[in-house]
């Protein structure tokens, strides 16, 4: 019945149990470099100076890398296959993140691709619904 | 030698003497008997047995473990009664073993000590090598999956390079084939294209034996001050002498670096810490990719031994599946690449991995790999990277 984020502080989602919740990235962007990273740190990750500003980031990107994982590694407590690749955004930033479609087959360089909310598992002790951010093909959705 | 960073000279540094545990599985054996055994050897072979705590033959020990435990060196020299000096336990991933060895050559360069036990032990859990490294979120999400990453790495590869999927299954072919002549590796069984094609999909575009095993074993290897009137060795053979030892960290940026990071930058103009820790070897060595005649590279998968020749310098970019596909990087071809079979015919233990790719130069360079051995070998160079991220480069000679 109830939602909640695998960890604070990664995305911010607006109602996590809508069927489309909206969700951002949670990034930083660094005045000094003009640069942006993921998750949000208090110091630039490539220059070492600590003047972060808290960004969202981005909810669209293209496809720079994929693949799926056909065998549960340790600790994980979803489904396989699984879809993993990294997106990557106007901003400049290369993101990683699980993707929505697990045969790498249906998918290709550059496509465009977009953030979504992935319900990843529910917590035994809680019974809530545990959400990550996910990055789905644009043809998915009839959008 | 000067360690890690060129510029200083220091005393030379001599490989006085190796020894090693088989890599495999050996249920029922500790890590523990496999490290006492590896001990064993290589001060057997640097003519350094029967020592006593009056008298240790060494003075001080380094031991490379990521999975041994607090305290796992003095396990090992506790059990062989060798105790009393330093013994400091080194972790940096698959680069431990390199660790050590940059950490004693650097001391002995320096003059603290004479002579400098460096060995490494591991017994890994069976499958997907799992790493306190990442936080527990990150597992649960499934974004913590080493052969994802290395799968995303060999897509690029790919991509960038020229390579093919048949690429990397000669990489698995070529390393099999020279496996089978090491008595100390897990698989010694040739393998063909089509078999390691035919095997299921861990990640695409890897199969299964596209990837190394995390396994069991343990390596040593004795280094000391090099001596003016040779080695002293009771059979007369080469000196082999440690050039460099080049540890280095990564560069922040990449996002399919070795540290794992959740995001990254456009990093065509960032070094790699492979890049980084060849470099600064071959700077302090004095040699340069041309004058090495024998490799022993990371494969912890097919595609990570075709990255690391671009950043050894043993290739221009875009030319490495050719390196395997015209045999130059065989038994037999211009500079053979893991004669040992590498990890994809040894498997990994993590702390052992280093030493036993030093332990397989010596044996190079002495001229008794046998059915391995690479002609005339004279300059060989080892290679290691993982986990932090770390890579270690290693240069020695005859």
């Amino acid at each position: 019945m109830h939602a909640r984020p695998i960890e604070p502080g990664l995305f911010r989602i607006g109602d996590p149990e809508a069927e489309a919740p909206d969700i951002a990235l949670i990034g930083g962007w660094s005045p000094a470099s003009g640069l942006a990273h993921f998750p949000l740190l208090d110091t630039c990750p490539y220059t070492g100076v600590a003047d972060v500003e808290e960004r969202e980031l981005s909810t669209r990107g293209t496809l720079w890398g994929w693949t799926a994982v056909t065998a549960p590694p340790p600790g994980y407590r979803g489904q396989v296959p699984y879809g993993f690749g990294i997106v990557e955004l106007p901003e400049g930033l290369r993101v990683l993140g699980r993707i929505t479609e697990s045969d790498p087959s249906r998918l290709s360089f550059g496509q465009p691709m977009h953030l979504v909310a992935d319900a990843l598992f529910t917590d035994g002790d809680s019974g809530e619904t545990v959400i990550t951010w996910a990055f789905a093909p644009d043809t998915e959705t009839a959008s | 030698m000067s360690a890690g960073s060129a510029g200083s000279a220091g005393s030379a540094v001599e490989i006085a003497g190796v020894g090693l545990h088989p890599f495999g599985r050996f249920d029922g054996k500790s890590v523990t008997r496999m490290g006492v055994e590896a001990v064993r050897g290589a001060l057997g072979d640097a003519g350094l047995d029967g020592g006593s705590p009056s008298h240790p033959p060494f003075q001080a020990a380094f031991c490379a473990t990521a999975y041994g435990g607090v305290a796992a060196g003095h396990k090992v020299l506790g059990a062989l009664a060798l105790t009393g000096m330093p013994i400091v336990d080194i972790e940096a991933g698959c680069a431990s073993g390199g660790a050590a060895i940059q950490l004693a050559a650097g001391a002995i360069a320096a003059g603290q000590f004479d002579c400098v036990l460096v060995f490494g032990i591991e017994k890994m859990p069976k499958g997907i090598i799992r790493s306190s490294f990442f936080e527990p979120w990150r597992e649960e999400a499934g974004l913590a999956a080493t052969p994802s990453y290395f799968a995303l790495r060999a897509q690029r590869l790919m991509r960038e390079r020229g390579v093919t999927k048949a690429d990397l299954a000669e990489v698995v072919v070529k390393n099999r084939r020279h496996g089978v002549h090491n008595p100390n590796a897990m698989f010694r069984k040739e393998v063909s294209a089509d078999e390691v094609l035919a095997s299921r999909v861990v990640c695409e575009p890897l199969h299964l034996w596209m990837l190394c095993s995390p396994n069991e074993g343990a390596a040593a290897v004795v280094l000391r001050a090099a001596r003016p009137n040779g080695n002293g060795a009771s059979v007369h053979r080469p000196t082999v002498t440690l050039r460099s030892a080049a540890l280095r960290s990564h560069l922040p940026g990449s996002v399919l670096g070795e540290a794992t990071p959740m995001s990254g930058i456009d990093d065509s103009a960032i070094p790699p810490p492979s890049r980084l820790a060849a470099d600064t070897a071959y700077e302090t060595a004095g040699l340069g990719p041309d004058d090495v005649d024998v490799v022993e590279c990371q494969d912890t998968d097919a595609a990570r031994e075709l990255i690391s020749y671009e950043e050894l310098r043993l290739c221009a970019p875009g030319e490495q599946a050719r390196l395997v596909g015209d045999g130059s990087a065989s038994l037999g071809g211009r500079r053979p690449v893991n004669p040992s079979g590498g990890l994809l015919s040894k498997g990994e233990p993590l702390g052992a991995s280093a030493l036993a790719q030093v332990v397989e130069l010596v044996e190079q360079l002495r001229g008794t790999a046998g059915a391995r051995q690479v002609a005339n070998a004279k300059v060989g160079l080892a290679h290691t990277v993982g986990r932090g991220a770390n890579a270690c480069v290693m240069i020695v000679s005859r």
